[in-house]
Formats: C-alpha cells, sequence, structure tokens
C-alpha cells in the first residue's frame, strides 16, 4: 500500500512542479496546491498505513492508527489554507493593479522598478 | 509559579501585544504600545540569558507534558542571546518606523503584523520541536508576506507574488522532511531525534534528510544556489520593513542550520559539513560580484547579507570551536549592523529621493552624524578591529586554518576587501563630493530615523570593544553547540 501511495504523491509533485515552472499565475497557484496535496499524503504514508482502528479511545480496539501525522497534517492544511487565500487574493490585486498574469511580463528590471 | 516560563515569555509578550493593536485604531497608541512593549522585551530577554548563564540550560514542557511527547520550549545561551538580539532590532526599527513607515500603512495593522513576525522569530529561535519550528517558520513568513506587501504598489506586488511562491514550495520541502523524519526516527521533539540519530549512528539516509533539510534552511536562509530569490524581493520592502527581513529573516534559517548540523546531523560529517562548507564559500563568491556590481545603494547591502550568510554557514561547516563560536558571535554581529545599514540607506534615500549612487554626493556636510554612523557601521561590517565585525571573522579564519581549510580562508579574508570597497564606495560617492541637488529633511525627523541607527552601531561597538565581557556567555553558547549530549540531557532529563 505504501508503494502505491508513493507512486502517486510522486505524480502529484510531478504534475506540481510541471504546473509551476508555467508562465500563468493560477496555473502556479494550483501547482502549489497539488504540491501541498503530495506533502499532506506524504506524511500520512510516513506515518505507516498499517490497519488500526480510527484514533478514538471509545473505539476500544486492540490497536489503533498513529495519531501524530494526523494531527500533523490538520495544522499544515490549515496553514497552506491560508497562504494560498493569500496568494489567491495577491495573484487578484496584481492582475487589477498590473494587468496581466504573466510571469515573463512580471520581470523586474532597471527600467520598471 | 514555575520560574522556567520566563522560557516562554519572549514569544508571549509580542503575541499578546500584536493582539492588543489589533484593536486600537489610534496611531499614537499604537506606536507607543510597540515601542513600549519591545523595549519590555529587551529586558526579559536579558533576564533570561543572566538566567541560563547561572543555571544552564532552561527548559519548558508545555502544559507538563515530559519531554519527547509534547512540546518542548528550550533556551540555551545560543537562542537567549539572538532573542536579545532580535528584541534590540524590534526596538530600534520599530522607533525607526514610527517616522519612517507613514500613516497610511500605520493604519492598517502594520504594528501589529510587526509583532507577529517578532513572535515567529522569537519562537523560532526558542523552540525544541522540529515541527514546531516549521509553524514558527510560517508565523513569520506569513507575517513577513504582509508587511512585504502593504501600500500595495506595483513593484511589491509583483515581488511579493515571487516571494510566496518561492517559500510556499521551501515550505512543501521542509513538511515533506520532517515526514521522512518521523517515519525514520519516530519523534518530532530534536534533542530525541538527535539521540535516536545518535543511536543508529546516521546511515545514508539520514544523511539524505539532512541534505533535505539544508536546502530548505538554505532556501530561507538564501545561501548560494538558493538565494535566487533574495535580491528582487528584499528591494521591493520599505526601508525599515527591509532592515526587519535583512537583520532577521535569513539569519532564522542560519540558526535552524546551526541547530540541525550542531545537534542531529553530527555523525557523518565528512559529507554534510563539507558540502555546507562549499556553498558557503560559493555564496560569498556570488555575493561579493553582486556587491560590486550594482551603484543602487540598497542592492549593494542586500548582496552583502549574501556574503555573510555565507561567512556564518562557513563557519558552521568547520565543526569545530573556534568556527562555530566565530559563527555565532558573527551572526550576532551581522544581524546588528544589517539592521543598522539598512536604515541609515533608508535615510540616505529619503533625503536624496533616489536609491541610485549616481545622483547622491556631498551629504556629510549637511548631515555628519548620519555620514560618520554610516562610515562606523560600513567598517564595522568589514571587520576593523575595535568593531564587532572583526572577533567574529578573526575565530572563523583560526577555525578555518585549524581544519586546514586553506582556500576558505584566503576567500573570508579577500571578501572582506570586497565588502569594504562596496560600502565605501556607497561612503565616498553618497557623503563625499559635491551636492547634485539640494536637500531637505526636517531636523526631528531625521533624529528619530538616525537614533535607532545610532543605537545599533554603538552596540556593535560595545560588543567588539567588550569582547572580554560576553565572551563567558559565547563560551557556554559554544560548549552546548559543540557537545549535543548537553542540550539532549537537559531536554529530556534523563
Amino acid at each position: 500500500m505504501e508503494i502505491l501511495m508513493a507512486f502517486i504523491i510522486g505524480i502529484l509533485f510531478t504534475c506540481a512542479t510541471y504546473l509551476m515552472l508555467s508562465k500563468s499565475i493560477l496555473r502556479i497557484i494550483i501547482g502549489t496546491g497539488l504540491l501541498s496535496h503530495g506533502a499532506h499524503l506524504l506524511i500520512l504514508t510516513m506515518g505507516g498505513l498499517k490497519r488500526g482502528a480510527v484514533p478514538l479511545l471509545g473505539e476500544h480496539a486492540k490497536s489503533y492508527v498513529d495519531p501524530l501525522p494526523q494531527a500533523l497534517i490538520l495544522t499544515s492544511i490549515v496553514i497552506s489554507f491560508g497562504v494560498t487565500s493569500y496568494f489567491l487574493v495577491l495573484a487578484y490585486r496584481a492582475y487589477q493593479e498590473l494587468g496581466t498574469d504573466n510571469m515573463d511580463l512580471l520581470r523586474g528590471s532597471e527600467s520598471n522598478e | 509559579m514555575n520560574s522556567h516560563n520566563i522560557v516562554l515569555f519572549p514569544v508571549l509578550l509580542p503575541l499578546l501585544t500584536g493582539i492588543l493593536l489589533l484593536f486600537f485604531r489610534n496611531v499614537k497608541v499604537q506606536r507607543m504600545l510597540s515601542v513600549i512593549s519591545f523595549a519590555i522585551g529587551i529586558g526579559i530577554s536579558l533576564y533570561l540569558i543572566q538566567q541560563v548563564a547561572e543555571s544552564g540550560m532552561l527548559t519548558l514542557d508545555v502544559s507538563n507534558w515530559k519531554a519527547p511527547f509534547g512540546i518542548t520550549i528550550a533556551a540555551d545561551m545560543l537562542s537567549s542571546l539572538l532573542v536579545l538580539t532580535t528584541n534590540i532590532i524590534a526596538y530600534c526599527v520599530s522607533i525607526y518606523s514610527t517616522k519612517s513607515i507613514g500613516l497610511e500603512r500605520e493604519k492598517f495593522y502594520y504594528y501589529a503584523v510587526f509583532h507577529f513576525l517578532i513572535v515567529g522569530v522569537n519562537g523560532a529561535f526558542l523552540t525544541g520541536d522540529i515541527f514546531n519550528l516549521f509553524v514558527f517558520f510560517e508565523v513569520m513568513l506569513m507575517a513577513s508576506y504582509v508587511l512585504l506587501v502593504l501600500g500595495g504598489t506595483k513593484v511589491q506586488l509583483r515581488e511579493t507574488l515571487k516571494y510566496i511562491l518561492v517559500n510556499v514550495i521551501s515550505s512543501a520541502i521542509f513538511v515533506i522532511a520532517v515526514a521522512y523524519l518521523y517515519s525514520i526516527v519516530g519523534t518530532l521533539n530534536m534533542a530525541h531525534i538527535a539521540s535516536r540519530v545518535a543511536e543508529s549512528g546516521q546511515p545514508g539516509i539520514l544523511t539524505v534528510i539532512a541534505v533535505l533539510l539544508m536546502i530548505v534552511f538554505g532556501l530561507k536562509g538564501a545561501v548560494f544556489p538558493l538565494f535566487f530569490w533574495l535580491p528582487g524581493s528584499y528591494y521591493a520592502a520599505p526601508a525599515p520593513v527591509l532592515a526587519l527581513f535583512g537583520a532577521l529573516l535569513t539569519k532564522v534559517g542560519i540558526y535552524s542550520i546551526f541547530r540541525t548540523y550542531t545537534l542531529i546531523f553530527t555523525h557523518d560529517v565528512s559529507y554534510t559539513h563539507a558540502f555546507l562548507g562549499a556553498i558557503g564559500l560559493l555564496s560569498i563568491v556570488v555575493g561579493v560580484i553582486g556587491a560590486i556590481a550594482y551603484w543602487d545603494i540598497k542592492k549593494i547591502i542586500i548582496y552583502n547579507i549574501v556574503i555573510a550568510v555565507g561567512v556564518i554557514v562557513f563557519g558552521i561547516s568547520l565543526n569545530n570551536d573556534a568556527g562555530t563560536m566565530g559563527a555565532l558571535l558573527y551572526l550576532v554581529h551581522d544581524m546588528i549592523i544589517k539592521a543598522a545599514l539598512f536604515l541609515l540607506v533608508g535615510i540616505m534615500a529619503k533625503i536624496t529621493g533616489t536609491n541610485d549612487l549616481r545622483e547622491m554626493g556631498g551629504l556629510i556636510k549637511a548631515y555628519p552624524w548620519v555620514g560618520w554612523t554610516f562610515f562606523l557601521a560600513a567598517i564595522s561590517l568589514a571587520g576593523i578591529p575595535p568593531l564587532s565585525g572583526f572577533p567574529g571573522k578573526l575565530l572563523i579564519i583560526q577555525g578555518s586554518i585549524e581544519a586546514k581549510a586553506y582556500i576558505g580562508t584566503f576567500i573570508v579574508i579577500a571578501s572582506s576587501l570586497f565588502v569594504l570597497y562596496s560600502v565605501m564606495k556607497i561612503f565616498i560617492h553618497g557623503f563625499w563630493g559635491t551636492p547634485k541637488k539640494a536637500f531637505e529633511m526636517p531636523a526631528r525627523s531625521l533624529y528619530s530615523m538616525a537614533g535607532p541607527a545610532m543605537v545599533l552601531v554603538a552596540v556593535s561597538l560595545a560588543i567588539g570593544s567588550g569582547l572580554e565581557g560576553i565572551f563567558p556567555y559565547l563560551s557556554q553558547a559554544t560548549e552546548t553547540l559543540m557537545n549535543p549530549d548537553l542540550y539532549i540531557n537537559a531536554v529530556l532529563k534523563e
């Protein structure tokens, strides 16, 4: 199961890298979304996918899945939510002010600092 | 009350002040509160240093969960010194901001975000848990995104887009590195990670993670192949924000390299530390090229950040007493002097209305205090003896000769010459000669802008001339760094 997940995460990282190397800001933001998906799935996978009950003590099971990676993912998810929403609003503002979403046209040079 | 709670105060104080500042629309109250809060912060961190000096490393298990299971806040001498430096810089920059940042920005929660940035920086210095370090990094970065874009000019919008993208990627790599590390050692507490790595003798996979973490912290700290985002992004920020970024943000990355490579990955140093040394030296070379190439005062100092980062990373990579102590001293010196230089450069730009050296000149007649303060800051940056840049570099050079890294010795010494050239270029073209046009600046606001820079230069002078006074603190910090067992035992209380 971990091997399958590793392949899926690898594909997510590939797509994210490809998208983040493109010119349009929106494609880049979609790329960051895929990257954080990959990273979160990676935490889950690296924490171990052995079978066990959900981490609720009311289950009275013999073994539980590791609760720590789940807490880490939850933290990481809200952080990347915050950053992504900020990034999206910034892209919107930049589009309003600068009139383009092409990263090539957003170069900094002496003439337009 | 548990006396160890003092360890958390440098994080809690700016956090509470920042929250409080959200409720005040009155700019005068905001200014007063933030300056007072940072002044109290200096007091607290002095007390913290004194406590650490008296009773060794202080640790606090949050909510009384025993060490590897809860989050531990751990203050050794290195962290305490950096927290003090951070508070001094924040205090000076907040005074400078009151006159320079402008009412438009101050109204929109500038000081609150400023405080949240300091929360992130102090937290990152003090935490003893690697995922908590990630969270404090994010606190710091989120605040820095806001500070960078606040004001919303075109160049700020454009550069913030790039800055966020780079940091989102490096944060994702940080999460990935933590996931790998967790799957191997099964813990997140840094001391516990270090002891487990020691038990396993650092097999190849841990070296891979060490390099992955180096990429993460290298992106934050702007070392050689990963510094590309820094010149453009920092250029967009207004002067006080730039002083904060230049003094604090990259240095948190450097501190993390310090921590990981002196505490955790110390068992297979031939590969990782040689790698660190190489990228450190390459950053010096690239930084020097940038610093002497530009005629723009901001750009010159920005490339000097890359040089300093390179020197510190090279000092860490030497892995001996002199190199480590030198890197530590140089880190503290560079935080202070970079803040001072950015503040002074900001004053120059404000007086002349341009960043271009070729359009300046003759400032020394009208503004002698600014000029000589800049002169002192410049020679301190280059490492002239009575000032604080000298002992750090001297120790790094001594360490590199001990480690027989002669190429590194040569590059570090030669870089000082180019650093001196680059800042003297600003001094000669900016302050000497004849004025190109008439400048005007009200004397009152000049004093409250130049004052903080003078305080920072005075601190640099005090460090340089009063080295014997602070030497016991430095050697205590070095001792903890060179003997990871001290840290591990203090946290895990075996």
